[in-house]
């Protein structure tokens, strides 16, 4: 994998911030987009615009078929074994809202159990909360260790007569720890308790293979995943999303509508009301096709290099310490400075052309977990460079600098 | 670094390392929570009241050099204000932090608290200079709630 060809195809990181080289450094927060990526937009409204599944006119009849080819794209990418399992959504919030929605009206009763795991995002989290609220279900926690992982026999410790779904991220945002899912899959399905794996984190990251996992949803970002903002995939199998109900009602999602009674419309569309993001769909579909032409091991090897390095490098300065230290990690390095607060950190490195994020990264539990209010994180991409490693190291010398 | 000289002053870099009025108090007259979701900053605030005046004031948590920083100095300045003339500093000072980058600030009838005029270089970095006083703000109303930045 050549990285200075991959840069070239991104021209926001050609661009200065502060007088400095911009080196990007949140990409678990968002991705920068390819070329290809933002050529498709464009061409999108330039040569196809106009509203798919209606309409006998060309452009629509053209709209259509390049938002389904789109969604033929996503569902080879995850390893879906028909494009009629892949939803798409904004996002992977909106894909788990969607999951628990469902389960809300269709599933839980007083009592069900919904289990998770302590590493989870905000939007893997709430969701359930909400569907308890309307349900009486209730949350059931896995705890996690001090080196950020969740240890499977705490898992199945959990699985009780009662779970009536696991939802588990399969990388930690905050951490970068990367959960064993197979093993989490495996011990739920002998207890027919279906899984959702939140993986926003892991699809830019790691090849993905939904059949072979086996999970009965898999939740994806197109913007983690270097395609557009504000649209996104879930993977369901075709047996789990037969059975839960539509989540939002309107156009497009029915196959007849009386004031009696209305027919939903087939899978997948039975969940897409209102007119779709289709720009965005068919820029997700170029996005995943651009990652699989660079390759998903080669991305993976790069950036655990790139892990390795920065592990190196960080655990290298006195008074840093890095929070989350599993043995199976993504590439992203969260860490405190000292006494340094994290919102401080960020700003330094800000004016050196350093992009990190710092807070609680919408995993507050993780937060709580080690006592502390924040972190500093930076997370990599498949553009990033040793050299930008570096360059971390020695702005965060001039952190310490500044105080002292 | 010259804009960075200009937000972490060494007035401010010192409030970090040893606050003012960093501690409990035993029987407040109000007390607040104060709390930047964004950042996991967390403060509470204690207040003192004598009829309308500020007899003390104090505070603790965990917080970025320049919340903290602001909440030690914004406890010093406010102490034996009255109610009103504590809610007229905060005008100004909110006035000093937020107004055009352009204008130069005289950071007049603020005293201390001008070492933050570096603040309106770095706009995501307001809220952790006005958390303080959100929060003091919600204590003097005596609002239940954890005052939020957002």
């Amino acid at each position: 994998m050549n990285v200075e060809k991959i840069r070239e195809q991104f021209p926001i990181l050609a661009q200065k911030v502060h007088g400095q080289r911009l080196v990007y450094l949140d990409n678990a927060n968002t991705t920068q987009k390819p070329r290809a990526v933002i050529d498709a937009d464009r061409k999108y409204y330039e040569e196809t615009n106009a509203n798919i599944h209606r309409g006998t006119h060309f452009l629509s009849e053209k709209a259509t078929a390049e938002y389904e080819d789109a969604r033929a794209k996503v569902a080879r990418f995850l390893g879906a074994r028909a494009s009629r399992e892949v939803v798409f959504t904004r996002g992977t919030t909106e894909a788990i809202n969607l999951v628990a929605a469902g389960f809300a009206q269709s599933v839980l009763k007083e009592g069900d159990e919904i289990l998770l795991t302590g590493l989870e995002h905000h939007s893997n989290i709430v969701p359930w909360q909400l569907a308890c609220g309307r349900t009486g279900a209730k949350l059931v926690v896995v705890p996690i260790t001090d080196s950020g992982e969740v240890p499977v026999e705490e898992f199945e410790k959990r699985l009780t007569p009662r779970t009536k779904i696991a939802a588990v991220s399969h990388v930690s945002n905050a951490l970068g720890t990367i959960n064993p899912v197979e093993e989490f899959i495996r011990l739920a399905h002998a207890r027919s308790v279906p899984v959702l794996v939140d993986g926003a984190q892991a699809a830019p990251h790691l090849p993905i293979d939904v059949a072979a996992l086996g999970c009965d949803f898999y939740a994806v970002s197109g913007h983690k995943m270097y395609g557009p903002t504000g649209i996104g995939a879930l993977y369901g199998t075709e047996a789990w999303l037969e059975k839960l109900p539509p989540y939002q009602g309107g156009g497009d999602m029915i196959s007849s509508v009386t004031f009696e009674k209305t027919t939903y419309n087939e899978l997948p569309w039975k969940f897409e009301a209102g007119t779709a993001n289709i720009a965005g769909g068919i820029g997700f579909g170029v996005a995943v096709d651009w990652l699989s032409a660079v390759g998903l091991p080669a991305v993976a090897a790069h950036e655990h290099t790139l892990l390795v390095r920065a592990t190196e490098a960080l655990s290298a300065i006195e008074g840093l310490r890095i929070v989350g230290t599993a043995p199976r990690k993504a590439a992203v390095v969260s860490f405190l400075l000292g006494d340094v607060h994290p919102h401080d950190i960020g700003t330094i490195l800000d004016r050196e052309g350093i992009a990190i994020r710092t807070g609680q990264h919408c995993a507050q539990p993780v937060m709580d977990h080690y006592g502390i209010g924040a972190t500093a994180r930076a997370s990599f991409g498949v553009y990033n460079t040793e050299e930008e490693v570096n360059v971390l190291a020695a702005a965060l010398k001039k952190v310490q600098e500044v105080f002292g | 670094m010259n804009d960075l000289r200009d937000l972490y002053q060494e007035v401010i870099l010192d409030h970090n390392k040893s606050p003012h009025n960093y501690r409990e108090m035993a029987h407040p007259s109000r007390m607040a929570l104060g709390h930047n979701p964004l950042c996991g900053d967390r403060l509470r605030l204690y207040v003192a009241l004598e009829g309308d005046r500020i007899a003390d004031v104090t505070f603790q948590g965990s917080g970025c050099a320049i919340s903290k920083a602001s909440a030690s100095l914004m406890t010093d300045a406010v102490k034996g204000k009255t109610l009103a003339e504590a809610e007229a500093l905060y005008g100004k000072f909110h006035d000093l932090l937020t107004g055009p980058p352009d204008v130069k600030v005289t950071g007049e009838g603020l005293g201390k608290l001008a070492v933050f005029s570096g603040v309106r270089e770095f706009p995501a970095r307001v809220k952790c200079a006005t958390l303080a006083w959100h929060t003091l703000e919600s204590a003097i109303k005596n609002v239940p709630e954890v005052a939020k930045t957002e």
